[in-house]
């Protein structure tokens, strides 16, 4: 059984939330694809911290390195032109991922490209690069394995470290038999290896090659790329042409501050303590040089990143490095898979980003779609308080116009309705007044108060809770002490 | 994040608060929990005019409204005694979130000041009273659910197992995945049912593979979502507040 992906993907929202939660949780193999590889992360990254000290004290020090990295951002982006541009990097700047795609087309175009090889990038998958590329006459290529196997199934990546996470090995060998002839097998070594060589010959005839980022040094002008297949190292180096692409955020100030930045990605993210390859990305080819690419871009995206910066609260957001260790600790996303989201990021990182890459009116089931219960804050190797910026949307979705007056949060107020916002303001009349609460009770539930009309999906799965016959503020007065106030 | 909390000698009086669920569903939780705190030779003031700590309103994003309830609750609390909640959820509302809700407004220092004073009810029991548990019940066997907020938020997913624990005739055996929410999170049980119910039920068969009888839990909002769920999945388990097991254990045996 394969998850059935709708052609057009993320922003566009082809189906509603519900529904797609309705079809994961009810697909078996989906469920069980996911919570197998999800307690397998989850060990991994346990066994990679083994003392909370030391975990402690570095997830300290890497959010600190974040947030001085974001306090600088404008200062740090010039910088990191400034020092890129001396290096012999060109770097272009994109409002929107349109426009980021249009640069990179124009890239290709004016070398006469036809064919694009591309390293693991969810920006790229954020602006839907691919699809822009193929309709413009260039085909355009996945390299990483998992991004592979998702381009031949046609679906969008499920995870953003592990793309293909949402299928085993079985329909990995359905789907490459079917669509590249292997032979089928359950020897994921030999499945590699065919994957690999059909790659190979990919990579050799590719006119650019186009990679993500995972710090950009501003001091040094260095753009460092975290893989662990190689297909990162041959992408950047084996084409004529390499474009980077990356959001405005990824920027840190100095080489010092990747060290410990690298150490915690990789641990939180796989466990692994580093992975089989670290590139960093300094210039073009140099005279002399037998290697490397001729040209080397960079391109900055913004999409709606820059209006985050300026709210000291929702900056957090910013800290993020895509380890995804959110989402693998998640008790929603280990049951509704990724693709249930609907958007490029799936689980908590989906949950705080994608309202303000799509707007709230377009992501409007997603800030609700949390028991809060810190899964995610806990593990986040930079400290976002996840829970806390949720609970922040939920408020800009319901929010009035009195309220967080200077918020520039797109789509704020869509699901604000008069009707949940009465209920809310009956809520509170009964709830400040100790003497309104005691008389009112007995017959206002909590629940009812909550959703008035939906208890019926409390009771679905659950037997109705039943009112005590006395409350506690009437079995404390009947005892007759200590119910005064003193 | 949870702060660092230096604890304090164990004080003449405390104010309790039973929080909303409590006071609904579970008053003998509540009862349970203001007779092991008197048990400690400490008088238990109950403010008749407590009602929510605003929590519903908050996490729904309703911050104005939980506002207006949270502000009332404040004035509940004029002598400098500590506050104390049988439920890590409405505690961790109090300790950790009023700060933020009132940045700002005039009842920003009384917010904090209040903050400053709130316990968890085992927390209290444990690293305040120093309590010493004497069982006179039969053996039994048990599971424990530390609400997240108990958890992650108060950082005391230590405390109720350490509490059971000097409880001679019980066995406390651990479910698979004992850290994982059980798919309540208020609003979202009702918002997003499918998810929360897939949450629950793995959390019901995973207690029940433990084979214990009795779902201990210092939290009503999860007990309540865990017991419902069992009962419709026909479950032989039962649920009980830590506060009740702790009394009836020890004190009416
Ligand atoms: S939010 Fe934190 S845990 Fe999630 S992907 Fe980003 S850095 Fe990793």
């Amino acid at each position: 059984m394969s998850h059935n992906q709708p052609e057009k993907t993320a922003q566009s929202g082809v189906k509603e939330f519900h529904p797609r939660v309705h079809e994961a949780i009810n697909n078996p193999q989906i469920r069980a694809n996911f919570r197998k590889a999800m307690d397998g992360l989850m060990d991994k990254r346990q066994a990679a911290f083994p003392s909370d000290d030391e975990l402690q004290g570095l997830r300290d020090l890497v959010a600190a390195i974040r947030l001085r990295a974001l306090s600088k951002l404008p200062e740090l982006l010039e910088k990191l032109e400034e020092n890129l541009t001396a290096n012999g990097v060109k770097v272009h700047w994109a409002e929107n991922g349109d426009q980021a795609c249009q640069i990179i087309l124009d890239i290709c175009q004016q070398k006469n490209a036809k064919s694009v090889i591309k390293g693991k990038s969810m920006v790229s998958e954020e602006m839907e690069l691919n699809h822009y590329l193929e309709k413009h006459g260039i085909e355009a290529l996945e390299s990483d394995l998992g991004e592979y196997i998702v381009q031949l199934a046609e679906e969008t990546p499920s995870h953003i470290i592990m793309p293909a996470i949402h299928k085993n090995t079985d329909e990995i060998s359905d789907l490459m038999h079917d669509k590249t002839g292997t032979k089928k097998s359950r020897d994921v070594e030999y499945l590699t290896a065919e994957a690999r060589q059909q790659l190979r010959k990919r990579f050799e005839k590719a006119d650019v090659g186009v990679s993500g980022v995972n710090f950009a040094v501003a001091e040094t002008g260095t753009l460092c790329l975290v893989e662990n297949e190689g297909n990162g190292r041959l992408t950047t180096t084996v084409p004529p042409v390499h474009i980077a692409v990356t959001g405005i955020e990824k920027v840190v100030e100095n080489l010092e501050d990747v060290a410990p930045l690298l150490s915690l990605l990789t641990r939180s993210a796989t466990g692994q303590h580093i992975t089989t390859y670290f590139n960093m990305i300094s210039s073009p080819r140099k005279e002399g040089e037998l290697d490397g690419p001729e040209e080397v871009h960079l391109v900055l995206v913004d999409s709606g990143r820059s209006n985050i910066y300026q709210d000291d609260e929702l900056l957090d957001t910013l800290r993020c490095i895509r380890c995804g260790a959110c989402m693998n600790h998640c008790p929603v996303y280990t049951r509704i898979g990724g693709h249930a989201y609907g958007y490029t990021y799936p689980g908590p990182i989906g949950k705080i980003l994608m309202p303000h890459l799509a707007g709230l009116d377009d992501a409007k089931d997603l800030p609700s779609a949390s028991s809060l219960c810190g899964a995610c804050g806990e593990v986040c190797p930079v400290r976002i308080p996840i829970p806390k910026l949720l609970v922040r949307l939920r408020e800009e979705s319901v929010a009035g116009d009195s309220d967080h007056n200077n918020s520039s949060v797109k789509g704020r107020g869509s699901k604000r309705s008069t009707s949940e916002s009465l209920i809310w303001k009956g809520w509170a009349k009964m709830h400040k007044s100790g003497g309104l609460y005691r008389t009112g009770t007995g017959a206002a539930t909590v629940f009812r108060f909550l959703m008035p009309n939906k208890i019926g999906a409390w009771t679905k799965c659950r037997t109705a809770p039943k009112l005590a016959p006395s409350t506690l503020h009437q079995q404390v007065k009947a005892r007759g002490k200590n119910g005064g106030e003193k | 994040m949870s702060s660092i909390k230096l604890y304090p000698p164990k004080p003449e009086k405390v104010y309790f608060y039973g929080t909303c669920l409590v006071d609904m569903f579970y008053p003998d939780a509540g009862m349970a929990g203001i007779q092991l705190l008197e048990k400690q030779g400490i008088e238990v003031i109950f403010p008749q005019d407590q009602t929510c700590c605003g929590q519903p309103a908050y996490t729904s994003g309703y911050h104005d409204q939980a506002r207006e309830v949270a502000a009332a609750q404040l004035g509940l609390f004029p002598g400098d005694y500590p506050i104390v909640l049988p439920s890590g959820s409405c505690a961790g509302m109090m300790r950790e979130h009023y700060p933020e809700l009132f940045a700002g407004h005039p009842e920003e220092a009384k917010a904090k000041e209040v903050a400053g004073r709130i316990y968890e009810l085992t927390e209290f029991l444990m690293h305040v009273c120093h309590i010493k548990l004497e069982d006179k019940g039969e053996p039994i066997k048990v599971a424990m659910h530390t609400s997240c907020s108990a958890r992650r938020e108060m950082g005391l997913g230590e405390v109720g197992p350490a509490l059971l624990g000097q409880l001679d005739n019980v066995e406390l055996v651990e479910q698979a995945r004992v850290k994982e929410c059980c798919g309540f999170g208020g609003a979202f049980s009702v918002r997003h049912p499918e998810i929360s119910e897939a949450m629950v039920t793995d959390k019901v068969e995973a207690i029940d593979a433990t084979g214990a009888n009795t779902l201990i839990s210092s939290d009503c909002g999860c007990m309540m979502n865990i017991t419902g769920a069992a009962e419709h999945m026909k479950k032989e388990f039962k649920g009980e507040h830590i506060a009740s097991f702790l009394w009836r254990r020890c004190h009416e045996s």
